[in-house]
């Protein structure tokens, strides 16, 4: 059954793919894209923040702005980022061909895409998201947020939210059951264990911030009473959900971090990574402990003292495994020969300001003390610390080590170090400083500050530090671009230390991964057989045709219609001053239009079977076969 | 492939579901997805529960539900559980003509469920419990109605499957797709029993 397939160009190529590095490479864009925007938003609340009583912006626009930054930043920056080195990689380090649905995986992508435009477009129609990223009510039901701002946030992160969930089944679908020959679960890279709870934590997590939405959206939009109190509604049960969603969210945020960094760490020690069970084990524990500490955020919020001791304790108790995991690094290190690329600078500097990120985390789990640290520059200063300290440290270390297999290219090495170093200094000079701005009492969220209470200089060198973090990106981007005019001339194992699966085949990946499926022998399978002398992996099977998926439209066009569909819902109630808008939209046409898309193009994915097509041994023997 | 007594026929393996990479894959990723939909009806029931009692100026549960009716939709959709099991145990026999006309009769009783229902709800309309009412009843219409979206979409999937299977006919393709839409059919099955004790029963002795 070798059929035909017709092979795309161009960009249709790229709309149809259902190869999970082209759709890694999508994702980097995406993301890229978002963090853009998101990196602009804090620019701009820096520069209101840089003295006091500032008025570049007003203070509706600066709600407008620390809403969209963080709602950006978290679930269209960061989780795509993630994604991008998941896809690409992932499936590499297990020494699969694909993943377990390459279809839903493209499906994952554009709806992520999707709901993330949808969100940003509100810039354009000019009603903004404005009640924080954590959109507490009563600040965001139609009585005080009445504009579409918060239906864009409500529709926008239902559509990448759905998106997300389903890449996080993909992968554990993918690691469960494509994982070669030998490679057992106590095999498996860090990384790609990291993913694994990652993306578990993304199928129990992300589906209860998917029921907060759409109860906000019913209230928001037809009525509802959850949240509305004169008809019995609670504003406390948006926070439970928001947080039962939110606290494991900031884990799948940083496991593929400590992921990335425990195979930077030991390649570039050129040691095997210590302690690599207890690694796994803390991996798991924190990802369980993950969902049981919610309520640290809710300390002041009144649960009672009972409630608040005991979610204190369970957040405490995260430090140990995340102790567990610093140390298990430090010890890596130790002894190794240590090469401070800038993969490993970034790396090894994760380790210190993760660190910080970590301690203040357990100041704030002590209830009574938070009293005094909630809602002020101290959380802030913890969260980067975590976040920016911790996570975007280690997507930049994993973007430099993974950066030749995705494009074949190195990226510049003392651009690189250079860029790391702005980077670094810049986040230190931004964050370092907030803690003391919290303690002396600067609340979060609030657009401006009076003189003269010790906020004026420590302010502007937050903001100096920011414009250097920005420069930093910037440079990034220019190795980017640089990077990208030079020829495409790297080996298998271009750092010469690889020690997994990735490492074993060419740079860039053709779109087979392996022309015979690998042999596992042991842990760090690639170093195993270069220290016995082998110049590559044994195989498990003889080369033989391989059979791929086709490439599709539809997931593309399935996205498009929930788009259609999140405006249709969202404007139904609006006056357009035109008879004919007025009618689609009033009478849910349009969003009965968009579902209508999308559900067709389920309907054709169920009764349209797909043979794919196999590329044959001789097109192997060619190597001409990156399409 | 070496067939032991047990096989149909040697073309036909003992699970055929999970006979393929494809078919294992779409077991192991339909039960992920089912992770996610309790955790998804978990938060649903846990707004009910929190929100219950606050019924405002509209009837109480004990007020509004009979009891007779909604055993008999239960009953209804039990039985159609039942009749899914049915239908795949005569698709491992590969007795195609018993397994459609098993999913013929889940599908019947997944419309039966769903037309009471709507009656359910219309008549709940009529004694003044809207889902604008109180909190109580935005809560009760969120739970019970995205239970039953559940079911509409399942009696439009299986029907798609019994069409395409009349057309391809019974294999290492479809068998999975039928497979999986019975385990989505117990899943929301088990749902209505939590929602039947949580909400209906619960709600009679206040
Ligand atoms: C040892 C580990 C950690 C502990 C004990 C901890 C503890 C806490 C506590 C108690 C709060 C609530 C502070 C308040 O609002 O008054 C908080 C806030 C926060 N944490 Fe952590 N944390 C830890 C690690 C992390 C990590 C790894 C991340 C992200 C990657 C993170 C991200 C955040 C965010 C985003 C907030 C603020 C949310 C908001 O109110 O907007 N934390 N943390
Ligand atoms: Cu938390």
């Amino acid at each position: 059954m070798a059929h035909t397939v017709k092979r795309h160009r161009g960009i249709m190529d790229w709309l149809t793919t259902v190869d999970h590095k082209k759709i890694g490479i999508l994702y980097l864009l995406a993301g890229a894209l978002f963090f853009g925007i998101g990196g602009i938003e804090a620019i701009l609340i820096r520069i209101q923040l840089i003295k006091p009583m500032n008025d570049f912006v007003d203070a509706q626009t600066f709600n407008e702005l620390i809403t969209m930054h963080g709602t950006t930043m978290i679930f269209l920056g960061a989780m795509p980022i993630i994604l991008a080195l998941m896809n690409v990689i992932v499936p590499l380090q297990i020494g699969a061909r694909d993943v377990a649905f390459p279809f839903l995986n493209a499906l994952g992508f554009w709806t992520f895409f999707f709901g993330g435009i949808l969100l940003n477009l509100s810039w354009l129609i000019g009603s903004v998201p404005d009640a924080g990223w954590t959109s507490y009510l009563p600040l965001a039901s139609v009585d005080y947020s009445n504009s579409h701002g918060v239906d864009f946030y409500t529709i926008g992160l239902q559509i990448s939210g759905l998106g997300t969930l389903i890449g996080g089944i993909n992968f554990l679908a993918t690691i469960i059951n494509m994982r070669a020959p030998g490679m057992s679960f106590m095999r498996m890279p860090m990384f790609t264990w990291a993913s694994f709870i990652t993306s578990a934590l993304i199928l129990f997590a992300f589906p209860a911030v998917t029921v907060g939405l759409i109860l906000l959206m019913f209230d928001r939009l037809f009525g509802g009473n959850f949240f509305y109190v004169p008809n019995g509604g609670n504003v406390v049960l948006w926070q439970h959900i928001f947080w039962i969603f939110g606290h494991p969210e900031v884990y799948i945020l940083i496991l593929p971090a400590f992921g990335i960094i425990s195979d930077v760490v030991s390649t570039f020690s050129r040691k095997r990574l210590f302690g690599y069970s207890s690694m796994v084990f803390a991996t798991v524990l924190i990802g369980f402990l993950g969902f049981m500490v919610w309520a640290h955020h809710m300390f002041a919020v009144g649960l009672g003292p009972v409630a608040n001791a005991l979610f204190s304790i369970a957040t405490m108790l995260i430090a140990v495994p995340t102790g567990i995991k610093i140390f298990n690094w430090l010890f890596t290190m130790w002894g190794g020969s240590i090469q401070f690329t800038a993969a490993n600078m970034y790396a090894i500097s994760f380790i210190p300001t993760f660190v910080m990120g970590g301690v203040t985390g357990v100041m704030l789990a002590s209830a009574p003390a938070d009293f005094q640290f909630h809602d002020t520059y101290f959380v802030v200063a913890h969260f980067h610390y975590t976040i920016v300290g911790g996570l975007v440290l280690g997507l930049f270390a994993g973007l430099h080590y993974w950066w030749p297999k995705m494009f074949g290219r190195m990226l510049n090495e003392p651009l690189g170090k250079v860029t790391f170093w702005l980077f670094w200094i810049g986040f230190q000079l931004t964050f370092f400083i907030q803690h003391f701005l919290g303690l002396l009492g600067m609340q979060r969220r609030v657009f401006t500050y009076l003189p003269n209470q010790g906020f004026d200089k420590m302010n502007l060198v937050s903001t100096i530090g920011a414009i250097m973090m920005g420069v930093g990106v910037i440079l990034f981007l220019v190795n980017v671009v640089i990077t990208s005019t030079k020829p495409k001339n790297l080996g298998n194992d271009p750092w010469g230390d690889g020690r997994t699966l990735e490492w074993t085949i060419p740079s860039p990946v053709p779109e087979y991964n392996f022309k015979q499926t690998p042999l596992v022998r042991g842990y760090d399978a690639w170093w195993k057989e270069k220290m016995e002398g082998n110049t590559e992996m044994p195989a498990a099977e003889p080369v033989g045709s391989i059979h791929m998926p086709s490439p599709s439209i539809l997931p593309f066009m399935m996205s498009v219609g929930l788009f259609v569909a999140g405006f249709g819902f969202m404007f139904a109630k609006d006056d357009f001053g035109n008879t004919a808008l007025n009618f689609l939209f009033g009478n849910h046409l349009i969003a009965a239009f968009g579902l209508l898309i999308t559900f067709g193009c389920m309907f054709l994915r169920s009764v349209k079977d797909d043979h794919g097509y196999h590329i044959e041994p001789e097109e192997l023997e060619q190597k001409g076969v990156k399409a | 492939m070496s067939a032991p007594a047990h096989h149909v026929d040697d073309q036909w393996p003992h699970e055929p579901e999970k006979a393929t990479l494809e078919g294992r894959n779409k077991v192991i990723g339909f039960w992920l997805f089912l992770g996610g939909e309790a955790v998804l009806f978990g938060t649903l029931f846990a707004t009910f529960l929190a929100l219950r009692n606050q019924i405002g100026d509209g009837p109480s549960a004990a007020e509004l539900f009979k009891l007779p009716m909604i055993a008999t939709v239960t009953a209804i959709l039990l039985v159609s559980s039942l009749t899914s099991v049915f239908a795949i145990q005569a698709m491992h026999r590969k007795e195609v003509k018993a397994m459609l006309n098993w999913l013929i009769v889940t599908v019947i009783l997944g419309f039966c469920f769903l037309g009471m229902e709507i009656y359910e709800f219309v008549e709940y309309v009529h004694e003044g419990h809207t889902f604008t009412t109180s909190a109580f009843s935005s809560s009760f219409y969120t739970l019970v109605g995205f239970h039953g979206a559940h079911v509409a979409f399942g009696v439009a999937w299986i029907s798609i499957l019994i069409a395409q299977v009349r057309k391809k006919g019974l294999n290492l393709v479809t068998a999975p797709k039928v497979y999986v839409s019975a385990i989505y059919w117990h899943f929301i099955d088990v749902v209505w029993v939590f929602i039947f004790t949580v909400v209906y029963l619960m709600g009679k002795v206040g």
